[in-house]
């Protein structure tokens, strides 16, 4: 199957990237050619054949129910780019 | 000076043991030898300072007979991926420019608390996703090596390319890298030093900026397979602060640098030779596995059926899983950002800003197989083809104790060929992607020159947790290629 | 009685499911080591791997896994062995990573049952689909900036357990009843306190409409986040009544999320482009599949606490409370710890009568929960005591319970120092006896005449005469003794 200038778009803005008009049917090739690519994994037969989940064959660890950490107002609010007394803050969200 | 440019970190740790040097002093000629070198553009950011303090700090230790491990006072470069405390890491990207984390990740800290001394942030491709380091936002890095009677810039390869310069071109004496399809090999193999990536779980991912989860492994670029081993000793170990760290006790790595392979089994993977394979790869190939029978090793032809349908299994799942873990840069808490009228505005503006094309190439990819409709026809398929790969290698690993393989299909390619094509870019990790897609250990050991002049590699690849074995083997085929050429550029 | 709206077309039956989340109790979050505490300054229950920090890794808190087996249990539901944590792909302002982790293809706990008890005694079972452990997102303010949202992640990470039900509900009282059954149990076991006015228990409301007789679904719409119980029934009813006026109207109904505004009382779309929506769900590479021995499960299987309706049942077989009291004591797991404390050794029904009517009736004036109760349990059950070893009689009771309530004393106390106890010292009596009768000559040869009823009036008399203290019974014999022989 074969991506078309909208659905560039509707993936462009799934993934928050903004893709200006004129990159679009650019893009749509360049990812047509990848996914034309991999598209030959059509050929292996996988009928039976449990999709792969972790490399490591170990048991999943759990954390005591502790508090270890927070209270680094500074640390997490260090980089941020537009910061508000204790806030991050972005543009207005209207719900 | 030179000379102490050109130790080795088993050497430095003996020369600074016998006292015949201090890290001030090694830390100093190495801080010199990156500002005389930076037209190679190896390092993001340089940090003097630290270095300095570091080594003064080493040195006040050692006086106290108080030396930390072989790597105290041994001067390094940390790729710009890992996380450093009060040290601006920005992942290649313009995204990160301004980031300077609040904590070390694990992998660097051991590092630190091993004496290491780090000498700067060096360059690589964009968050790791390249194989020539030419998507940096910081420029591209140059290899120190050249063509014979040629003077066009050639590619360190990547994504560790900052790294694999800054070793082989003497402005380090080792270097963090991370691998996730062959981000530690392949440029080793470029620049014609010793590249390790081991299992994956050995080195802890906390701190480490996250390109694909299942694959990322970080491991050492050194000049040495025995300086691999003792730097990775420094680097792994269990951490519960990553789910998929392995909790398990390590072997003493240095020690199985014997070069001993008495019958030890070798795997030759006959699907590993394309046609169109360059003959000095194939003859170097043929050359390693005469070498290792001559160490007393057996070699054998292994099967592996599904490695040509590695690479595109892992440019569906390196992909989605990029896809993932880069939306957190977001404008929000850190990072640029770019202003909008609205919300979403702001994200998609921040991140057209602030990814670069192949950044928002494998973005756009992985948001794609994993859409609704698409997610079984790519992603689920792929994930059950790298069962299969798994399955191929748990096979093969039955009967032998190794495979050896070449690093990469081609040597260093001059800086602008092959950028317009990102398949043919993709091609390089043919060799090392499988081994990636099963979490195997593998070491790229230069091996050779080709007809230019430039270095070759071959890697290794051995069994889950079975990185003993692979050291035994790389130190033989590393002690029978006898590999001392080095690079002009620098 | 189905509850039915009736349109121009004929009957219309509702269909809603509901999809709850609960702030599983636990000191820490989900996945990394911040307080999970309510409140707090603003992004100081943060961690670096809370705020989605380059390089920051998820590692999972048992306890947060033990309260949604514990859950499952509680709800009599399937405990999956094996679960996996995925990755709910999205972008918003309080989503710090740009994806939730969450349960999709495999939760942690599959099909289970809640009974409703309903308000004409009958009960009724709704079916639960599934339970599965996902990170509350943090919380966006509007109104401290004219132009900016600002944003606090302290709520970021707070483990939720998500508990679906099938649509098995067909009014607004039977959704109601639904969650006031599912907050109870989960008080009982300890894994959610409850508390919808912090939000620490949420609802997100499927309503569909259909023709009565139709067995196939129509389109639903989901109300998210609707804070009370209360609020669910009266956004259920409003939406019905919009659907049926859609369809009724010819239209269609569309498969959207809307809102509830309580005060204009109707539901309004959300404004977020729902076209938009593609979660791209895949399982979280940074952790591994969660998997339970058998042993884990055990153990807190053996620790689970009487649950209401075992509870209710045996009120009802073991103790004789009729079904009524039974249902409300064990309502909430507070009320029915103060009436076992009580009932210890006393007449249950007595107790239960006193807790259901008096003491309820007292607290409601008052507008005070059981726990803020100056009568204590023991006190109550000490006052039925009382009145079973024949210290006072039920009525002078009445006035040490109120004494009770003024003062929080013992009903001991209170009858000591107010001379209560009741007068069963026959020569006392029959003194007082003697004496009414010498004065009232002509109403005891009215009773000796054969009016026995006047007899009442003497027993009225010699009460008034011990302030009530004498024992009725004794009373009223001696009476019968001395003017009939
Ligand atoms: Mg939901
Ligand atoms: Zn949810």
């Amino acid at each position: 199957m074969s991506l078309t200038k909208d659905d560039v778009q509707k993936i462009a803005f799934l993934a928050r990237i903004r893709a200006p008009e004129e990159r679009l049917e650019a893009l749509a090739q360049e990812l047509n050619g990848i996914i034309g690519w991999v598209e030959q994994l059509a050929e292996v037969n996988t009928d039976a054949v449990e999709p792969m989940t972790s490399v490591v064959d170990i048991a999943s660890p759990m954390r005591d129910d502790v508090v270890t950490d927070g209270a680094i107002l500074d640390k997490v609010t260090a980089n941020a780019p537009d910061p508000h007394g204790p806030f991050y803050a972005v543009p207005k969200v209207v719900e | 000076m030179s000379e102490l440019r050109n130790l080795t970190i088993a050497g430095a740790a003996d020369a600074l043991a016998k006292g015949e040097t201090s890290s001030v002093e090694l830390t100093d000629a190495f801080i010199a030898a990156i500002e005389a070198n930076r037209n190679l553009n190896a390092f993001i950011t340089e940090t003097p300072e630290v270095a300095r303090e570091r080594a003064k700090a080493s040195d006040e230790r050692r006086a106290k007979g108080a030396a930390a491990s072989p790597m105290d006072g041994v001067p390094i470069a940390m790729k710009d991926l890992f996380c450093t405390e009060g040290v601006r890491t920005t992942a290649a990207s313009h995204i990160l420019e301004n980031f300077v984390p609040t904590y070390e990740s694990t992998v660097s800290g051991n590092l630190r608390d091993a004496g290491a001394v780090m000498l700067g942030k060096a360059n690589l491709d964009e968050f790791a996703m390249g194989s020539s380091n030419i998507t940096s936002y910081y420029g591209p890095v140059k290899s120190p090596w050249t063509r014979k009677g040629a003077n066009v810039d050639l590619v360190p390869g990547g994504s560790s390319g900052g790294s694999a310069t800054a070793v082989s071109g003497g402005l380090a004496i080792a270097a963090t890298g991370t691998d996730t399809g062959g981000s530690i090999r392949q440029p080793a193999s470029f620049t014609g030093i010793v590249g390790m990536k081991p299992t994956y779980g050995r080195c802890s991912r906390w701190g480490i900026v996250a390109f694909a989860s299942s694959l990322d492994q970080a491991g050492p670029l050194t000049k040495t397979v025995e300086d691999a081993a003792i730097m990775l000793q420094a680097m792994a170990g269990h951490d519960p602060k990553d789910s998929t760290s392995l909790p398990f006790e390590l072997p003493d790595f240095r020690a199985a640098c014997t070069g001993d392979i008495k019958g030890m089994k070798i795997g030759i993977p006959k699907e590993y030779t394309l046609d169109g394979m360059p003959a000095d790869i194939k003859a170097l190939w043929d050359q390693g596995v005469k070498w290792l029978e001559a160490a007393g090793a057996e070699t054998r032809e292994v099967s592996l059926p599904h490695t040509k349908y590695a690479l595109p299994t892992y440019y569906i799942v390196a992909p989605a899983e990029a896809s993932s873990n880069l939306a957190r840069y977001d404008g929000v808490r850190y990072g640029l950002r770019v202003e909008g009228e609205t919300l979403d505005e702001m994200y998609e503006l921040t991140r057209a800003a602030g990814f670069g094309a192949e950044v928002q190439r494998r973005v756009l990819i992985g948001a794609y197989v994993l859409s609704a409709g698409y997610y079984d026809a790519y992603y689920v398929k792929a994930q059950k083809v790298r069962s299969l790969i798994f399955k191929d290698f748990s096979d093969a690993f039955a009967d032998v104790d190794a495979l050896l393989t070449p690093t990469a299909p081609s040597a260093a390619f001059a800086l602008g060929e092959k950028m317009d094509d990102p398949i043919a870019m993709y091609l390089n990790d043919v060799f090392t992607v499988p081994a990636s897609l099963a979490g195997l250990p593998a070491i790229s050991v230069p091996a050779g020159l080709d007809g230019d002049g430039l270095p070759l590699g071959l890697q290794l690849i051995a069994g889950v947790c079975q990185e003993e074995k692979l050291f035994r083997v790389a130190s033989a085929l590393e002690a029978a290629a006898g590999f001392t050429a080095r690079p002009g550029g620098a | 009685m189905a509850y039915l709206i009736q349109g121009e077309t004929g009957d219309w039956e509702v269909v809603i499911g509901l999809e709850v989340h609960a702030q599983a109790v636990t000191e820490a979050k989900l996945f990394s080591g911040a307080s999970a505490a309510f409140g707090g300054e603003p992004n100081t229950h943060v961690s670096l791997v809370d705020a989605a920090m380059p390089g920051m890794l998820p590692v999972i808190n048992k306890k947060c896994v033990e309260q949604a087996v514990r859950t499952g249990l509680g709800l009599r539901a399937k405990i999956n062995r094996r679960s996996v944590f995925e990755r709910k792909n999205y972008f918003y302002a309080d989503l710090p990573q740009g994806y939730q982790i969450s349960q999709f293809l495999y939760p942690i706990v599959g099909e289970g049952t809640v009974t409703l008890d309903l308000e004409d005694g009958s009960s009724r079972d709704v079916g639960i689909e599934r339970l599965h452990l996902e990170q509350d997102a943090g919380k966006s303010m509007h109104d401290q900036d004219p132009s900016r949202s600002m944003i606090d992640l302290n709520r970021a990470g707070v483990a939720l357990m998500e508990i679906v039900s099938k649509p098995d509900m067909r009014s607004p009282e039977e959704a109601g009843a639904y969650l006031r059954k599912l907050r109870s149990i989960l008080r009982y076991l300890g894994t959610c306190d409850g508390n919808m006015e912090q939000g620490s228990m949420r609802a997100d409301v499927n309503v569909s409409v259909r023709k009565k007789g139709e067995t196939d679904l129509r389109t639903r719409v989901e109300i998210k986040n609707v804070n009370s119980v209360r609020f669910v029934m009266q956004a259920i009813e409003h939406e019905a009544e919009r659907q049926v006026e859609v369809w009724e109207e010819g239209g269609e109904v569309r498969q959207e999320t809307r809102l509830f505004d309580p005060n204009k009382g109707e539901t309004r779309p959300m404004r977020t482009k729902e076209f938009a929506h593609d979660y791209r769900y895949f399982p979280d590479p940074d952790l591994l599949p969660l998997v339970l021995d058998e042993k884990f499960v055990a153990e807190i299987e053996a620790s689970l606490p009487e649950l209401p309706d075992a509870k209710r049942a045996r009120l009802i077989e073991e103790l004789g409370l009729s079904a009524y009291d039974a249902g409300v004591i064990v309502a909430d797991r507070e009320t029915a710890t103060y009436f076992e404390t009580a009932a210890k050794g006393r007449d249950a029904k007595t107790v239960a009568n006193w807790l259901t009517t008096n003491l309820f009736g007292a607290l409601n004036k008052r507008g005070f929960g059981i726990n803020e109760s100056p009568v204590s349990a023991a006190h109550l059950g000490e006052l039925v005591g009382l009145i079973e070893n024949d210290t006072i009689s039920g009525k002078i009771a009445k006035d040490v319970f109120e004494a009770m309530l003024e003062s929080g004393k013992s009903p001991a106390v209170i009858v000591e120092e107010k001379g209560l106890k009741q007068i069963t010292d026959t020569g006392a009596i029959e003194a007082i006896v003697d004496q009414v009768i010498a004065a009232n000559p002509g109403q005891a040869d009215d009773v000796r005449g054969g009016n026995d009823k006047a007899i009442g009036w003497f027993v009225g008399q010699v009460m008034k005469a011990t302030q009530g203290k004498a024992n009725p019974g004794q009373v009223n014999a001696l009476l019968k003794k001395k003017l009939l022989g």
